[in-house]
């Protein structure tokens, strides 16, 4: 190797000094590898349908009041004079005025379906949110710190995924009665170990990286270590659990108030909805299938989204990607396909 | 050639030496620094069965503004001593002392006002810049971490190293995945520079890019060491750019230094056994030169650093080795004959001039047997 032809100079430092001698002031946005993700994201047709089914069940949530006020019909109250027929039975669905139905004391299964996702959509994102805090935060001292400090939690984490959490639940009702605070912070509670043990793990090769060892040589703290450079590495992974955490506490939450341990009567939820259409059988289908079908829908809804968010954030699952366009489309659409390999082109492993 | 630099680094001048020092005291002392690995088996009641003696004893000496070629093979302790020297590793013993200062025994929070002084350049442009910030935010991160700069200043600072390393500074809000290599470890270099540091550790700094680009980083290397008075240990295995950059080089195997010299003594005259060898195995670019040099073959592979030979580590593939070798450690003196300065290991070193025979017959010999044991046909040329 001969090291004397190096008259080749620096071609990027006059372009560089000629776009400053324009005096355009117009920095280069780099595409972050989240903006990126979100791209694939939105070439992504069953992410569409998900996010379409949350959205259609939060304004459900956030308009409750609106659609209580409409109909005329009150969530808690019964309604013996307009919401049963005259033998006192309740409406089934498209009866007076009721479209999904009244239950045993007359109420309108719509509207109290309405303010159930208030309480479904509430415990789920605030738990999640909690746990995903907690999770990360324990995750990574435990992960980079390693040593005693990690065996402490590590195994702290293992005995809450390993303990009985129904039971608990229950115990922690009977103490200090049903609320809304409490089943978050069980559901939250149980929670938070299992992204604390994905986190941990990523953290334990992260640690390792080169530019760790690069960041320490500087001088950077541990502190700075950690937050700096280890945590935006794990953004994404915390995303994908978190958007798979929510259902999870949804159906968590749907538990609690079906064993009457959770939020509690006389608040309307899904799962003491479900309770209470117990023993109603075929008779009274409305009691039960309404209530099931939105816990369906959410659960699903964000079930599919953290796979396709999954998908979107792991440049890696390209050939998902290459796969459903070979199959889906036949090559219908050569512009958007084209489009599409130009950003995954992009993408970067890591 | 001409600096194209000068114009742009208007803003980035090399601050004035902080105190004057005794032009005989080193920029950086390296004494003695010995650095084992515990290897330890056990889950719950770890108990150590052995170490690997990564570093066994370094010594030496960077002039201020002088630049140390550090040359061996791969597991030779080369990065090891690197990351002793900035304290990214504890060592297990010796001294570190950085104008003047021991860093060796300073807590964290102490050895902080230090490591501005002292920067460190990766080898791999890949592992070594986070792909998920900004490049601005990476460049900017001494200056962060030591106070140095914020806001609109920090931005500024970090434009202007962006344009004295030959980056576009409009690039600032990209990620380091829309950057080639070459241009990552010009990122690298910025991140070094931004605390005016008066010595860069380099770690391989260019084994991981093409070899045009190489020879780029390399020429910036230079171009800002004459420009900001950079002093740097510069690590590598590719002789020729070790010879390109040097002052002086060291050379280790299996964690001594065997031989230091200036750069054109040791290459025009090496005298200890691995050193000649070692400058025979690398590629000449002259066909004509390269035909009329003889090349030595050493035998067998590096012996394992976790259970080193006894007396001079070499012996066990040195061809000249006498059975003193095998009882009694070659110190690291200078041997008659030779200038002042170059140190070499050996009991008996290689004379100027002489033809050293290594394990060349038995190769071919081993070679030739290959080649006609397996299928039985005679290869044509095998001897």
């Amino acid at each position: 190797m001969s090291l004397t032809p190096l008259e080749t100079g620096l071609p990027p430092l006059e372009e560089a000094s000629e776009v400053a001698e324009l005096g355009s002031a117009r920095a280069i946005e780099g595409r972050s590898p989240l903006w990126l993700a979100l791209a694939r994201l939105r070439t992504d047709r069953m992410a569409f349908l998900a996010a379409g089914a949350i959205i259609l069940m939060a304004l459900l949530a956030i308009f409750a009041p609106l659609i209580s006020a409409a109909t005329g019909h009150d969530p808690l109250n019964p309604n013996l004079l307009t919401g049963t027929n005259s033998f006192g039975q309740p409406l089934g669905p498209g009866q007076g005025g009721y479209i999904l139905g009244t239950d045993n004391v007359g109420r309108d299964i719509l509207v109290r379906i309405a303010y159930g996702a208030r309480i479904s959509l509430l415990v789920g994102v605030l738990s999640t949110v909690i746990a995903s805090v907690a999770g990360t935060i324990i995750g990574v001292i435990a992960g980079y710190y390693g040593g005693w400090i990690d065996a402490v939690l590590a195994r702290l984490m293992d005995t809450v995924l390993s303990f009985p959490y129904v039971l608990l639940a229950i115990v922690l009702a009977s103490v200090y009665g049903p609320s809304l605070s409490l089943t978050i912070g069980v559901i939250a509670f149980f929670s938070w170990a299992a992204i604390g043990r994905i986190v941990r793990g990523q953290t334990l090769s992260l640690r390792e990286k080169e530019y760790v060892e690069a960041a320490r040589s500087l001088g950077a703290g541990n502190l700075r270590i950690m937050f700096v450079e280890i945590l935006p590495n794990l953004v994404a992974p915390v995303i994908v659990l978190g958007t798979l955490l929510v259902p999870t506490a949804i159906v968590f939450e749907a538990t609690l108030d079906y064993l009457g341990v959770g939020v509690g009567p006389p608040t309307p939820t899904w799962g003491n909805m479900l309770a209470d259409a117990q023993g109603s059988g075929f008779q009274d289908w409305w009691f039960w299938i309404f209530p099931s079908l939105t816990l369906l829908i959410t659960t699903l809804g964000f079930n599919l989204l953290g796979d396709s968010v999954r998908d979107a954030l792991d440049p890696r699952t390209e050939r998902i990607f290459a796969m459903r366009r070979k199959s889906g489309r036949g090559g219908a659409d050569g512009a958007d396909q084209e489009a599409e390999e130009r950003l995954l082109g992009e993408a970067q492993p890591g | 050639m001409p600096d194209p630099r000068s114009a742009a680094s208007s803003g980035v001048e090399a601050e004035p030496s902080p105190a004057p020092r005794p032009a005989a005291e080193p920029l950086l002392r390296v004494e003695n620094v010995v650095k084992r690995f515990p290897i330890s088996r056990g889950i719950i009641f770890k108990r150590q069965i052995g170490q690997v003696h990564a570093v066994e004893g370094v010594s030496l000496e960077v002039p201020r503004g002088e630049t140390l070629g550090l040359v061996g093979e791969t597991g030779c302790g080369k990065s090891t001593l690197a990351r002793c020297i900035t304290r990214l590793y504890p060592l297990t013993s010796g001294r570190v002392v950085l104008d003047g200062t021991d860093i060796s025994t300073l807590s964290r929070r102490q050895l902080r006002r230090h490591r501005r002084q002292m920067q460190m350049i990766f080898q791999d442009p890949y592992g070594s810049l986070n792909p998920r910030r900004r490049v601005g935010s990476i460049i900017g991160d001494p200056l962060a971490i030591h106070h140095v700069a914020d806001g609109a200043g920090r931005k500024r600072q970090v434009q202007e190293l962006m344009e004295v390393v030959g980056l576009n500074p409009e690039h600032y809000n990209r990620f380091p995945s829309e950057f080639s290599g070459g241009q990552r470890q010009r990122i690298g270099v910025a991140r070094a520079l931004a605390l005016r540091p008066s010595l860069i550790v380099c770690d391989e700094p260019v084994s991981a890019l093409d070899v045009s680009v190489q020879a780029q980083i390399i020429n910036l290397l230079e171009d800002l060491q004459g420009e900001f008075g950079l002093t740097y240990l510069f690590i590598a295995h590719d002789l020729a750019v070790v010879e390109h950059v040097s002052d002086r080089v060291a050379v280790m195997y299996l964690g001594k230094i065997v031989e230091m010299a200036a750069v054109r003594d040791l290459f025009s005259s090496p005298r200890h056994p691995y050193t000649v060898a070692l400058l025979s195995a690398s590629m000449i670019a002259d066909p004509d030169r390269a035909r009329s040099t003889h090349r030595v073959v050493l035998a067998g592979d590096v012996p394992s650093p976790i259970n080193p030979p006894s007396g001079c580590l070499f012996h066990t593939r040195c061809p000249k080795a006498q059975p003193i070798c095998s009882v009694e450690a070659p110190a690291l003196t200078v041997q008659a004959g030779d200038l002042a300065g170059h140190v070499t290991a050996c009991h008996f070193p290689v004379a100027p001039g002489e033809q050293m025979r290594g394990a060349e017959a038995e190769v071919r010999q081993a070679a030739a047997d290959f080649a006609a044991a397996p299928l039985g046909e005679a290869v044509e040329g095998a001897g």
